[in-house]
């Protein structure tokens, strides 16, 4: 039996308006609305409903607004003590789009200037506080106050030991496929002892200092800025300089200094076992012999080769851990915060460290 | 008053180490009940198991006649429908507006469009007074603030019973009365029964209507705050007298 029905000007209900009928009761007065609106007086007649809720009284506030605009005016009768206590609790006849305060919403223009500063002002930030990590670095080495002692050596091992395996199993098969791919053609021309120059030299160049700087923004990088970004959260920075302590020191520096020294070392590992992955081609695919191969590597090979792979690694060391740390301080709000800083730190590490490379690629060409 | 919760031989343990030690309680309908006690007693604890947060390694809980010790996730996700949970953070989300959490229950639970929902969220936030705050993101609200639109959340389906954890808990007197008020003022117009972890004196003078005393994972004692406050046993002696302004 349905718990509410017309009689003449009246809306009787009964029972009950929860939740849970809310949504019948709205659309049983809309479908009889056009009657409602012959008669000029309205009332709702609450004797026998038992219990209502907030969304009965939403319901009903509804229906009185959406009758007040065409000018009925809706009288509620017989609430019992416990219904009229919940109509009093939670209408929202009283309530104007006043007291909602909505965010204004910048114009286009607006927007657009609004972007135009925060993008400055984010550079301006960036390059202070490379500046800052720069300084702190160096002061860092000679003095040791305000850094967390040991420190340095758990990072050491967060980013470069435990790094190994992935940064060796990545190289191997850049160095391995890298070769397949080309062994078809030097082939063809009967150029197979080339092979040797293509991957000590792509390797040690390029893909050496690349692949392990990729592999380190996504594992490292997005761990400094959601580490930082928390710490930021939770107001832990803040805690550090209260105890007059500088959290570029206390928590970067070991950081900086471990990506400093583990990058290259990665770097160099990354190379050795790429070219490893070619000469497991050169020797099965292409028929070299191992003596021939080393031999030619020997030949081809330049120190500049390894000062590149080295001097390429260095400087993405420190634009990754910038960058981490830099989202991490700019990190807002709550867990989504932390999504976005991280997020952002590991894209915009890999843009950065892609166009770094290419600079690089053309000054040691 | 019909007794809504019903706790026997509850005993927990964490790491070999027993957090609560045979509690049994019950709390009746459209009371304030508080669980009192000093940090680390177990309070939080008890309220985590009554919600079906923990598992008790033995005991029962029984809420709406319901045992939910060892329940099925579907039929306990029922029961926590009609109840309403603030916790000691607020634990707002952060990645949406304090509207937005206010809907989620309503949005997740019922199938009541738009416009109703927003009466709903409106009607609720201006209970608790943050109408202002609606669009607002929760880290850009006061810890007074963030515990009153959890509030708000957490009455969002008008729940029977509400939980709250610590709600007075870094709060000045003022928002932590006002909160009292709120309560009281559920529990008056909308009959709702009211479990609070607490050990703020003055908001449990206000608000309490009966206690249980926790200490070291014990009840001491279960009963009305007078009888709490005539009480001979010394931890409660000691409870009520040490915080009192002399």
């Amino acid at each position: 039996m349905n718990s509410f029905e017309f009689k003449k000007d009246t809306l009787v209900l009964k029972d009950e308006l929860t939740i849970i009928n809310a949504e019948a009761f709205l659309n049983f007065v809309s479908a009889n609305i056009s009657s409602i609106k012959k008669e000029n007086k309205f009332s709702i007649d609450l004797a026998n409903l038992r219990t209502i809720d907030s969304a009965g009284v939403a319901a009903i506030d509804q229906v009185i607004d959406s009758l007040k605009k065409s000018s009925i005016e809706t009288k509620i009768t017989n609430a019992s003590e416990k219904v009229q206590n919940s109509l009093t609790a939670f209408s929202s006849l009283e309530l104007t789009g006043k007291d909602f305060v909505k965010p204004r919403k910048l114009g286009y223009f607006e927007g657009l200037g609004d972007k135009g500063f925060n993008f400055f002002d984010n550079v301006k930030y960036f390059i202070y506080l490379a500046a800052d990590m720069f300084f702190w670095g160096v002061v860092g080495i000679f003095s040791k106050k305000g850094q967390r002692k040991g420190e340095f050596v758990v990072q050491s091992n967060l980013i470069g030991v435990n790094a190994l395996p992935i940064v060796g199993l990545i190289s191997f098969l850049v160095g391995f496929i890298l070769s397949l791919q080309s062994a078809q053609q030097l082939r063809s021309f009967g150029a197979n002892i080339f092979i040797v120059d293509l991957i000590a030299i792509s390797m040690t160049r390029e893909m050496g200092p690349l692949m392990t700087a990729i592999i380190l923004a996504g594992r490292s990088g997005s761990a400094i800025a959601s580490e930082i970004a928390t710490m930021k959260i939770s107001e832990e920075l803040d805690a550090l300089k209260t105890m007059a302590l500088n959290p570029i020191k206390y928590v970067v520096l070991p950081k900086l200094y471990a990506m400093t020294i583990a990058t290259p070392l990665l770097t160099i590992f990354a190379d050795i076992i790429g070219i490893m992955g070619g000469f497991l081609i050169g020797i099965t695919y292409l028929k070299l012999s191992p003596t021939a191969f080393v031999d030619r590597m020997a030949h081809v090979m330049v120190l500049k080769d390894i000062i590149t792979s080295v001097v390429k690694s260095f400087v993405f060391a420190w634009l990754i851990t910038i960058v981490g740390v830099f989202f991490g301080l700019r990190a807002k709000g709550g867990a989504g915060g932390v999504g976005r800083s991280t997020t952002a730190s590991v894209v915009t590490a890999i843009f950065m460290v892609i166009v770094a490379d290419s600079i690089l690629g053309l000054l040691f060409y | 008053m019909e007794k809504i919760i019903k706790i026997k031989d509850l005993i927990t343990e964490y790491d070999g180490r027993r957090i609560l030690d045979g509690i049994t309680l019950d709390i009746k309908e459209n009371e304030v009940f508080i669980i009192l006690g000093g940090s680390g007693c177990g309070k939080t604890t008890l309220l985590k198991h009554i919600i079906g947060l923990l598992k008790p390694v033995s005991g029962s809980i029984e809420v709406f006649d319901q045992e939910i010790v060892g329940m099925e996730e579907e039929d306990l996700d029922e029961i926590l429908m009609k109840c309403g949970v603030l916790f000691q953070n607020g634990a707002l989300l952060n990645s949406l507006s304090v509207g937005e959490n206010v809907a989620i229950p309503l949005e997740q639970h019922s199938n009541l469009d738009r416009e109703l929902i927003n009466r709903i969220i409106e009607t609720k936030l201006n209970l608790v007074e943050l109408a202002h705050a609606m669009y607002l993101s929760p880290a850009e609200l006061s810890g007074g603030m963030k515990k009153r639109a959890a509030l708000a959340r957490a009455i969002a389906l008008d729940p029977l019973i509400l939980f709250c954890d610590e709600p007075s808990a870094g709060l000045d007197p003022i928002t932590s009365k006002a909160i009292d008020d709120l309560l009281l003022q559920l529990k008056r117009q909308l009959n709702m029964t009211i479990v609070v972890v607490t050990h703020e004196l003055a908001s449990i003078h206000r608000i309490a209507d009966r206690i249980v005393f926790l200490d070291q994972g014990k009840a001491l004692f279960v009963g009305t705050l007078k009888e709490a406050l005539a009480s001979d046993i010394k931890e409660i002696r000691e409870f009520f007298t040490v915080g009192r302004f002399e």
